[in-house]
């Protein structure tokens, strides 16, 4: 599915191939006006993607090709095995968590799950949690701190879900809970942004000593949306709301709340996954080795400094 | 995450050209109110004399925060922390500094929450209280971090610390900085544990969003004023979710009871009483 400021792009390399299949089956040698379209395609896409708005990346964020935390999974990871339930009350799809082993060392990996179609999300609650989807991740956490294996997150969510059951069932506490026990883990903690970051229900697999976040990702405090709706009344106003919440990847490192931008390919992390996978790689790789290096003391002491000194006041 | 339970004003005053229009809500100018809920008109002597609380039909006012510290700890024991701490407008949010000043001239506080310490029935406390009419109680940076230091004041000088929430949940004006003050008051309480300390969270009316998916639901003990309003998502919005109505009561302090959300209601004229009895359990 293309996004509306994708479409002249995609236009023009479909106009590519249409003149390289020209070439190819009628002989005739376009191979100037290929060359031409080429550079000029190559420019548009330069263009488009290092002048992204606000509500551009929203888009890109939430694209349904984009790669999800199994992807993620699957391709960085090996021996995934899988663990469901949170011990109290079921086992929440929009959170899958398990072991694994990272560069040959036993982690436990977790995120939020949207789905790639509708099917999916429909399977998994668009990636939106109940309170059972953080209490497995904080078992899982629990599990991991018992072990001493190092925690991976991967955050992508619209928020956690808006319904009776999750009410009645302590959404608010599942959420705080984890921000507490994660905030004195002792051990390694990751979090990386790879789409949508909303609100508490991303903050509750967040509370990390390193925040990575991918170049398009958006990190905010609520959707554009429910922003839209509580400062104007109005979700409709979620253009306007996606610039003043400051939710870029580019803002949160110049506001002091993640640690790294993770490149993307241009045209976003789903043009190419390969180089996506890849970039992923080399950050967490190199963050997950720096962290190793430290005492548990250490990396307790530091997730609190770190989460201390977030805010601005006068 | 937040809120839209901006309901409309809890009473009305009989002769209203007396008030000013932010004074209207909270502070009765005039002899007699109306309670919002039964329609009894009540004596304003009275009604302040029972807490803010409808002699018939118990239903409990909105306080503000200065109200909460007469009503909750001993006179003249009160010592205010970090008044001087000012919010600032760290993404140049449209008209954020005005709103902030019109919170500030309407309610006279300098932000959503009064931190310091006192005494309760002579048992000294840490204490922060959030106040609903500056800007729904909504929690941004400087609510955030001056709860974070009370509590690691409290885990200084070894003392309890009551938290008595009313929010709206994270302040949008300051964006992913309000989120992270979620993470931050957390974690102060995950240290507050380890050094073995006591946290009593007061639930008042309304106690959503960010607040309740954090630091007001991390209680040792968790109270609740009756019929106050608990949970993360608010109301309008889950109905829009679910597209159906919810029942009578829903989220309500006594709904949360009863879902193991807290544990214990208790009538604000027994809350001093209540919060002293917990602290004398706890001395140490």
């Amino acid at each position: 599915m293309a996004l509306d400021f994708e479409r002249p792009l995609l236009e023009l390399e479909a106009k590519i191939e249409e003149l390289k299949r020209f070439t190819k089956e009628k002989g005739i040698d376009f191979s100037d006006e290929i060359a031409m379209l080429e550079k000029k395609s190559r420019d548009m896409k330069e263009n488009i993607f290092h002048n992204l708005t606000p509500w551009q990346k929203v888009q890109i964020a939430r694209h349904a090709a984009r790669p999800n935390t199994l992807d993620y999974i699957k391709a960085l990871f090996t021996d995934f095995l899988e663990l469901h339930g949170d011990r109290l009350y079921g086992d929440d799809p929009a959170v899958i968590g398990g072991i694994a082993r990272y560069k040959g060392i036993p982690v436990t990996v977790m995120g939020h799950l949207k789905g790639h179609d509708t099917k999916e999300n429909v399977q998994r609650n668009f990636g939106m949690a109940h309170p059972e989807g953080f209490r497995k991740a904080l078992r899982l956490m629990k599990q991991a701190e018992k072990f001493g294996r190092p925690v991976i997150c991967f955050i992508d969510t619209a928020g956690a879900y808006c319904g009776m059951g999750a009410e009645e069932r302590g959404q608010g506490e599942a959420i705080a809970r984890n921000l507490m026990v994660m905030s004195a883990l002792k051990t390694p903690v990751i979090a990386a942004v790879i789409g949508e970051g909303g609100s508490g229900g991303a903050l509750a697999l967040g509370v990390a000593n390193r925040i990575l976040m991918q170049e398009h990702a958006i990190f905010s405090v609520s959707s554009p949306e429910a922003a839209a709706s509580i400062l104007w009344k109005d979700g409709s106003k979620a253009k306007e709301a996606a610039e003043a919440l400051n939710l870029t990847a580019q803002d949160l490192l110049r506001l002091g709340v993640i640690d790294e931008i993770v490149p993307e390919p241009l045209g976003g992390a789903h043009s190419d996954l390969t180089a996506t996978y890849h970039l992923m790689d080399e950050a967490l790789e190199r963050h997950l080795k720096e962290l190793l290096e430290q005492s548990t003391e250490e990396l307790v002491e530091a997730r609190y400094a770190k989460f201390r000194a977030m805010g601005q006041t006068g | 995450m937040v809120l839209e339970i901006f309901r409309k004003p809890k009473y009305v005053t009989v002769r209203p050209e007396t008030a000013r229009d932010s004074e209207k809500r909270d502070i009765p100018e005039g002899l007699w109110v109306k309670c919002t809920r039964c329609n009894e008109i009540l004596y304003t002597k009275e009604l302040e004399k029972n807490f803010k609380v409808c002699q018939k039909c118990n239903f409990h006012f909105r306080l503000g925060a200065r109200e909460r510290i007469r009503m909750t700890l001993d006179e003249g024991s009160f010592k205010e922390y970090d008044n001087e701490l000012t919010t600032v407008n760290p993404l140049n949010f449209p008209n954020y500094s005005e709103k902030v000043a019109a919170a500030q001239e309407a309610t006279g506080l300098k932000e959503a929450v009064v931190t310091g310490e006192g005494t309760i029935d002579g048992f000294p406390v840490v204490v922060g209280i959030m106040d609903s009419h500056f800007i729904m109680g909504s929690m941004g940076s400087v609510v955030g971090e001056k709860i974070a230091r009370s509590i690691e004041r409290a885990i200084e000088k070894k003392l309890p610390v009551i938290i008595f929430s009313t929010s709206g949940g994270a302040r949008m004006q300051e964006g992913i900085l309000s989120l992270m003050q979620m993470a931050k008051t957390a974690a102060a309480l995950a240290k507050l544990d380890e050094a073995g300390l006591l946290f009593v969270s007061v639930l008042t009316d309304p106690t959503t969003g960010g607040v309740t998916a954090s630091f007001a639901s991390l209680g040792d003990v968790i109270i609740a004023e009756p019929g106050a309003l608990i949970g993360f998502t608010g109301p309008r919005v889950i109905e829009q979710t679910i597209r159906q109505k919810l029942p009578e009561g829903f989220q309500r302090a006594e709904f949360m009871r009863q879902h193991g959300m807290v544990d214990m209601i208790v009538n604000r004229p027994q809350m001093k009483e209540t919060l002293a009895k917990i602290l004398s359990l706890h001395k140490r």
